[in-house]
C-alpha cells in the first residue's frame, strides 16, 4: 500500500486521518458539540448508537443490501469524452451520483441515519432540513421505505426555487413545512428544524443531511458517505471502464461538504491527489452575496454556528451573514468542520464557481456529455473550465456529480430567460 | 455599586430570598427591544415590579433555543443596530440609573466568541454584568469561558432539562456558579398555558445532586404559575410573556402590571 509513504515521498505533513475526530468530536480546533443542554443526552445516546451500529455485522449487510436493491449502488463513473476534449486538457471521469435514487447522494445518509432508528434507537419521528430539497426528499424516501413519521423544515427562498422537490415530498408522505425566518433558506430551516427536535427529542430524531452540526454528525454523515469514495477508488483503479489508476485530482461542490467529504475521505492517504471542493461564489466575492466560506477574509472567519465550531460567514459583530448562490444546496454560511481541518493540514484546498460559471458548466454538461447536473453540481463542472486546460492530456480529474438537475429546471429557464432579454 | 463580585452579589440575593421563604422573581429582557429607551425604562419597571435578578438578553442573528416571541423581539433589536457594544452601554446606563439587582448576561456562543471571550467577560464585568448564561455551550465547550469569569468574578450559569442524565446534572452541577437554570420542559422558550406535571419531581431529582439555587424558566407566564414554581425552587424566570407585554403600550402599562403579579406569585409561595 501506497499510505505509508506517500506522504514522506511528496514531502507533505503525514496525518493519521482516521484519528479525527478526537473523542469529544473536535477535528484539531473544529467541530465539538454546541448545542442546548436538551439536546446533549440525545447526542450521547446517538452516538453510542451510531458507533455499535458501525461494528454490527446484520445492520451493515441491511444497508449494503438496501444500498444496491434500492438505492442503486454502485453509481456507475462515467468518462466525460467530448468534454474532456472541449476543455483540451485532464481526462475528466464522473462520478455519478446523480443516477443514484432521488437523484443525488443524499440518499446514502439519509437512509443510513433512517435505518439506525429503525434498528438500533426505535425512534419513530424523523425532522430534517432541506435546501435544494435533495435531503429532504431523500430523507422522505427513507422514511416511506421504513415506515417513518416525516417532517421536513425548507425556507420558502428555497421553496419557490425548488418547487418539484416540494412536491415529491409531499407526494412521499412527508410534511414539508415552510421557514419564514431569517433569510429563509437552508439555515433558517435547520434553526427550526433543531427548534422541533429540541421540543420532541424523545421520540424524534434530527436527520441532519450533511457534514454539520455537532458531535457525532460530521462523523456519521460523512461515514456514510464515503461509499461514494470507495467505490470510485475501486473503479478507477480496477474496473476494465475505468482509467485504471488513481486520479490525479478529485473535485466536488461544497456546501455543508458532504458529498465532497464522502468522495475524498476514502482518498486522502493518497496524498499525490489534489482534493479540490468548489464552494458558491455566488455574484462574487467581492459583491458580498456568495457562500464562500473559505474564500471570503472579511466575512468568513472561524465561529459558531448550528452546534459546530468551523468557518462562518458573518459580520464584526458575530451575527450570521445573510447568503447568496443561484444553487439553493450551497446556500450556506457554515462549512463542515472536517473540511477546515483538511484545510488547515494542507491536504484538501478550496475554491470557488460564481454562479455565471456554474451556468456555463452546466450548460456544457447538458450538450456535451448528454446531463443535466444540479446547480449544485454545477460548480465543481464550472471548476473544470480552469483547471482542467492547465493539465496535461494524460492526468485525470475525478469529479463527483453529486446531483441531477430535474428541480432545477425552473430555475434554469430562469436565469436563460433574463439573459435572453 | 458594592465592591462584590457579580457571583456575590448573585449568591446573596437567593440567601436572602432563601431567608425570606421565597423565591427569586427572575424577569427576562431582550437588549434594544423594543426600542433602546423602552429597553432601558422597562428593566427600570421590572426593578420596580420586585425582580430580584434580570436576565438581559444579547440578540442573535440564529437564536435556535428560542421560541416565536423572543426571535421576533431579538431580531428586531438586530434590525435597530443593537451591536453587542450597544448591549454593554446599556447594561452601562441601567447601573447609572440606579438599577441595582444582579444581571445575568444571556447570548448564544458566536457574538460573544467574536468579540473575545476574554475581552467580552472583562468588559461584561465592567459594564455591570454578574454572570453570564449561553445556552447553546455545554460546560464540555466552556473551558475558557469559565477561567475568564472566574478571574473576573462573574457567575457561569448553565442549564439542565428534563431529558439530563444523571450523569449530566453531576457535570452540570460541578460546573454551574450562582445557579442552575432549570428548563422546565423540553422545548424552546415560550408561554404555556400548564406547567409540566412533572416539574417537582425534575427538580427533586436535581436538589439530590447540588445546594446551588435552582431557578425554573421556560413557559412561566401568569402569578399563579410563578407561585406554583416559588414552592418548589429558588428563582421564578419569565421571559416571553414580559417582552410581549413590553411590546404592547408605551407607557409599559401592561408590563408592569404583568411583573407585579409574577413578583407576587414568586415571593409567596403557593401553599
Amino acid at each position: 500500500m501506497p499510505n505509508s509513504t506517500a506522504g514522506a515521498a511528496h514531502g507533505k505533513q503525514t496525518v493519521n486521518y482516521s484519528a479525527y475526530p478526537d473523542e469529544s468530536g473536535h477535528f484539531g480546533p473544529y467541530g465539538g458539540k454546541f448545542v442546548p443542554e436538551t439536546l446533549m443526552p440525545a447526542l450521547d445516546e446517538l452516538e453510542e448508537a451510531y458507533l455499535r451500529s458501525r461494528s454490527d455485522h446484520d445492520f451493515q449487510e441491511e444497508l449494503a443490501y438496501l444500498q444496491r436493491t434500492f438505492v442503486g449502488r454502485p453509481t456507475p463513473l462515467t468518462y466525460a469524452r467530448r468534454l474532456s476534449q472541449h476543455l483540451g486538457g485532464a481526462q475528466i471521469y464522473l462520478k455519478r451520483e446523480d443516477l443514484a435514487h432521488t437523484g443525488a447522494h443524499k440518499i446514502n445518509n439519509a437512509l443510513g441515519q433512517a435505518l439506525l432508528m429503525k434498528r438500533k434507537m426505535g425512534k419513530t419521528r424523523i425532522v430534517a432540513e432541506t435546501g435544494a430539497g435533495q435531503h429532504g426528499v431523500a430523507t422522505a424516501t427513507a422514511a416511506a421505505l421504513l415506515g417513518m413519521e416525516c417532517v421536513v423544515y425548507m425556507g420558502t427562498v428555497d421553496m419557490a426555487r425548488q418547487e418539484p422537490n416540494v412536491f415529491r415530498m409531499r407526494l412521499l408522505g412527508t410534511e414539508v413545512r415552510p421557514v419564514e425566518s431569517g433569510s429563509k433558506t437552508l439555515k433558517d430551516a435547520i434553526n427550526e428544524a433543531i427548534r422541533d427536535w429540541v421540543t420532541n427529542v424523545r421520540t424524534t430524531h434530527y436527520l441532519l443531511g450533511s457534514v454539520l452540526g455537532p458531535h457525532p454528525y460530521p462523523t456519521m454523515v460523512r461515514d456514510f458517505q464515503s461509499v461514494i469514495g470507495r467505490e470510485a477508488l475501486s473503479q478507477m483503479t480496477e474496473s476494465p471502464d475505468g482509467p485504471g489508476r488513481l486520479p490525479d485530482a478529485i473535485v466536488a461542490c461544497v456546501g455543508g461538504g458532504s458529498n465532497a467529504i464522502g468522495i475524498f475521505h476514502p482518498f486522502l492517504d493518497h496524498h499525490e491527489i489534489r482534493l479540490i471542493g468548489v464552494e458558491a461564489g455566488g455574484l462574487g466575492i467581492d459583491s458580498g452575496a456568495h457562500a464562500a466560506r473559505f474564500a471570503d477574509p472579511k466575512l468568513g472567519r472561524l465561529g459558531i454556528l448550528q452546534g459546530t465550531k468551523s468557518f462562518v460567514l458573518q459580520d464584526d459583530d458575530g451575527q450570521i451573514a445573510l447568503t447568496h448562490s443561484i444553487s439553493a444546496g450551497l446556500d450556506y454560511a457554515s462549512v463542515g468542520p472536517e473540511h477546515a481541518w483538511l484545510r488547515d493540514l494542507g491536504r484538501s484546498e478550496y475554491t470557488f464557481c460564481t454562479d455565471d460559471q456554474a451556468m456555463q458548466g452546466f450548460k456544457l454538461l447538458c450538450e456535451l456529455e448528454g446531463i443535466i447536473p444540479a446547480l449544485e453540481s454545477a460548480h465543481a463542472i464550472g471548476h473544470l473550465l480552469e483547471l482542467a486546460p492547465q493539465m496535461d492530456r494524460d492526468q485525470i480529474i475525478l469529479v463527483n456529480l453529486s446531483g441531477r438537475g430535474d428541480k432545477d429546471l425552473g430555475a434554469v429557464n430562469r436565469v436563460l430567460a433574463s439573459e435572453k432579454s | 455599586m458594592s465592591a462584590k463580585t457579580g457571583l456575590e452579589r448573585i449568591n446573596h440575593t437567593f440567601a436572602v430570598a432563601r431567608q425570606e421563604r421565597r423565591a427569586a422573581f427572575m424577569p427576562y429582557h431582550a437588549l434594544g427591544y423594543p426600542s433602546r429607551q423602552v429597553t432601558i425604562d422597562a428593566i427600570a419597571a421590572l426593578a420596580d415590579a420586585g425582580a430580584d435578578l434580570f436576565e438581559i438578553g444579547i440578540p442573535h442573528s440564529d437564536p435556535l433555543a428560542d421560541g416565536p416571541t423572543v426571535q421576533t423581539a431579538t431580531h428586531q433589536a438586530l434590525m435597530q443596530g443593537t451591536t453587542v457594544t450597544a448591549c454593554l452601554e446599556m447594561v452601562r446606563e441601567l447601573r447609572d440609573r440606579g438599577v441595582t439587582q444582579p444581571f445575568c448576561g444571556m447570548t448564544y456562543f458566536n457574538p460573544l466568541y467574536r468579540y473575545g471571550v476574554e475581552r467580552f467577560v472583562n468588559d461584561a464585568a465592567a459594564a455591570g454584568l454578574d454572570g453570564l448564561i449561553v445556552p447553546d455551550l455545554p460546560p464540555e465547550e466552556a473551558t475558557e469561558l469559565e477561567q475568564a469569569c472566574r478571574r473576573a468574578g462573574l457567575a457561569t450559569v448553565y442549564m439542565l432539562a428534563p431529558t439530563s442524565t444523571e450523569e449530566r446534572i453531576r457535570l452540570v452541577a460541578g460546573h454551574a456558579t450562582g445557579f442552575i437554570y432549570m428548563v422546565s420542559v423540553t422545548g424552546i422558550t415560550g408561554a404555556r398555558s400548564e406547567l409540566p406535571p412533572d416539574l417537582a419531581a425534575f427538580v427533586r431529582s436535581v436538589r439530590r445532586h447540588t445546594d446551588l439555587p435552582l431557578a425554573v424558566g421556560f413557559g412561566i407566564s401568569t402569578g399563579e404559575q410563578a407561585a406554583a414554581v416559588a414552592a418548589i425552587a429558588d428563582g421564578v424566570i419569565v421571559g416571553s410573556a414580559l417582552v410581549r407585554a413590553a411590546g404592547v403600550d408605551d407607557d409599559l402599562a401592561t408590563l408592569k402590571a404583568l411583573a407585579a403579579d409574577l413578583a407576587r406569585g414568586s415571593h409567596h409561595p403557593a401553599a
